[in-house]
């Protein structure tokens, strides 16, 4: 991280690059449904992020070494395909990936009723297609409603965004270029009715009143957040005018 | 006869724990706010441009800095590499297994890794040699020799006073130049069990904990990184109650190792 001196990020107006106001989200969907063979399925978009979700299980946990005789254990796996990004990157998991999925499966292992499955494995499989910053919390979210749709019995839905310092502002949901060129990142999950953070992690530098104000700013941003997820999940039962009738 | 060769810990021992803490003592009689004792050796290991070892309670881990010259990443060919390697050897636990790194000790790393550098401990710029060809790379290898908890503030206690030790040369007949060093960062590890908040958790309090937080923070008062690790959750409050103690601990902590 560091700010060259030839990029500007936020203009004369208070803009951002895109446009965006400083507690703006860049436009969100989420679609379920959309693998034929997984459990449940998610596709979600978000700025330019194109991430696909499947869920498989619970199913016998496999290693046997790693069947947990009091519950379900999450695996997660997030990917990177290798034309995802700008260079292309090899394929496989990398240390950043492994990291990013031991968090996912902690964070959704918070919400999952793990203790109803014993001896199981719940398998996540998250692909960037598209990455454009913010990857890990948008495969959080739209990992949840995969779950979900996929019927496996949850407490509650985990929602999250990320919040960073722009030229000295905290803004929320950062862009790639302000990711590239920010001076702080702070992506943040929590379980959507009771506030709790399940994920979160920070780099860059950071006072104690701006990660407050940056974890104010994700909370209610999660709000809206979790909006488009229940109507993701919700569609799918909703019988549309033209549909319905003779 | 092997102890918690299992890595469980015995429902009498969790009981126990959880009594003490309802008392406001933890297992072995420490204050929730209170470290184990620290034991530093720096130059542990003279061979490396800079090492230490680091005794965090029981648990000991051995840091050693090797610094050669290379070629520099093509997005910064002004600065200089640094790389964190974290193995959790077999010798450490009854569990560990050799081969390559899990994700545990992968997780580990990167958030030593992201303390030192979000901390821009290291001067990395002036490392540059020849812009786009030649910098010096900075390979921070830790051991884990042995574990009772706590790797991470371990580990970064182990970096600090490895890196701020450490020497290197341009070429091998070169003079020994002090590596840059402009901050020191210093990481604080906290458990909650129950509803309480515990610094320094060793491994029984681990074991039986709900959820993990790290906070690294320089002696500014800035964060420099974080990291929620574990199945459970905190509040939003006990988020913000972990950073003022991070802040009190980690300035205390830094008084003491940097004497």
């Amino acid at each position: 991280m560091g700010t060259p001196s030839n990029v500007k990020l936020i203009d004369e107006n208070g803009l951002r690059l895109d446009g965006r106001g400083d507690e703006e989200l860049r436009p969100i969907k989420i679609t379920t449904d959309i693998l034929e063979r997984a459990d449940g399925s998610a596709f979600i978009e978000w700025g330019g992020n194109k991430i696909l979700v499947a869920v498989y299980g619970p199913r016998e946990a496999y290693p046997k070494h790693t069947q947990d005789i009091e519950k379900a254990v999450i695996k997660a796996r997030y990917n990177m395909a290798a034309f995802s990004v700008d260079e292309r990157k090899r394929p496989g998991p990398d240390r950043r990936s492994v990291e990013i999925s031991k968090v996912i499966s902690e964070a959704l292992s918070a919400a999952v009723m793990i203790e109803q499955f014993p001896r199981t494995q719940i398998d996540v499989f998250i692909e960037v297609i598209q990455a454009d910053a913010g990857t890990r919390i948008a495969s959080l979210t739209a990992a949840s409603v995969a779950l979900a749709n996929a019927g496996v019995p949850m407490r509650d839905l985990v929602v999250g965004c990320t919040a960073g310092k722009v030229e000295g502002r905290i803004v929320l949901d950062l862009s790639k270029e302000e990711d590239n060129f920010g001076s702080a990142d702070l992506p943040m999950a929590v379980l959507s009715k009771t506030d709790e953070v399940v994920l979160i992690q920070m780099d860059g530098e950071l006072t104690k009143e701006e990660l407050y104000k940056g974890m104010d700013m994700i909370l209610k941003a999660t709000k809206r957040i979790n909006e488009i997820q229940r109507k993701a999940l919700s569609e799918k039962y909703t019988i549309t005018q033209n549909e319905g009738g003779e | 006869m092997p102890k918690d060769a299992t890595g469980v810990l015995s429902e009498i021992k969790k009981g126990f724990i959880s009594k003490k803490l309802k008392e406001g003592l933890r297992g072995d009689g420490r204050r929730l706010d209170q470290y184990r004792e620290i034991v530093i050796e720096p130059n542990y290991v003279p061979r490396a441009q800079g090492s230490a070892l680091v005794k965090l309670g029981k648990t000991k881990v051995v840091v050693g800095v090797k610094i050669e010259s290379g070629e520099p990443f093509p997005d910064t060919p002004n600065m200089g590499v640094m790389t964190t390697n974290v193995e959790m050897l077999p010798m450490a636990f009854p569990t560990f297994e050799p081969g390559p790194p899990n994700e545990e000790s992968i997780e580990i790393a990167r958030v030593v890794d992201r303390g030192i550098r979000e901390s821009k401990m290291i001067d990395l710029e002036k490392l540059c040699i020849e812009p786009g060809k030649k910098v010096m790379i900075v390979f921070i290898d830790i051991d884990v020799i042995d574990y009772d908890g706590n790797l991470i503030d371990a580990c970064t206690l182990g970096c600090l006073t490895a890196l701020k030790n450490a020497t290197y040369k341009i070429t091998p007949e070169g003079d020994d130049i002090p590596l840059p060093v402009r901050t020191h960062p210093v990481s604080v590890t906290m458990v909650k069990i129950g509803e309480e908040i515990l610094c320094d958790p060793d491994l029984e309090e681990e074991q039986m904990a709900d959820a993990r937080i790290t906070v690294t923070m320089t002696e500014d008062g800035s964060i420099r990184a974080m990291q929620k690790g574990n199945v459970g959750s905190f509040k939003i409050e006990e988020i913000k109650k972990a950073v003022d103690i991070s802040e009190r601990v980690g300035n205390e902590i830094r008084k003491r190792v940097m004497g």
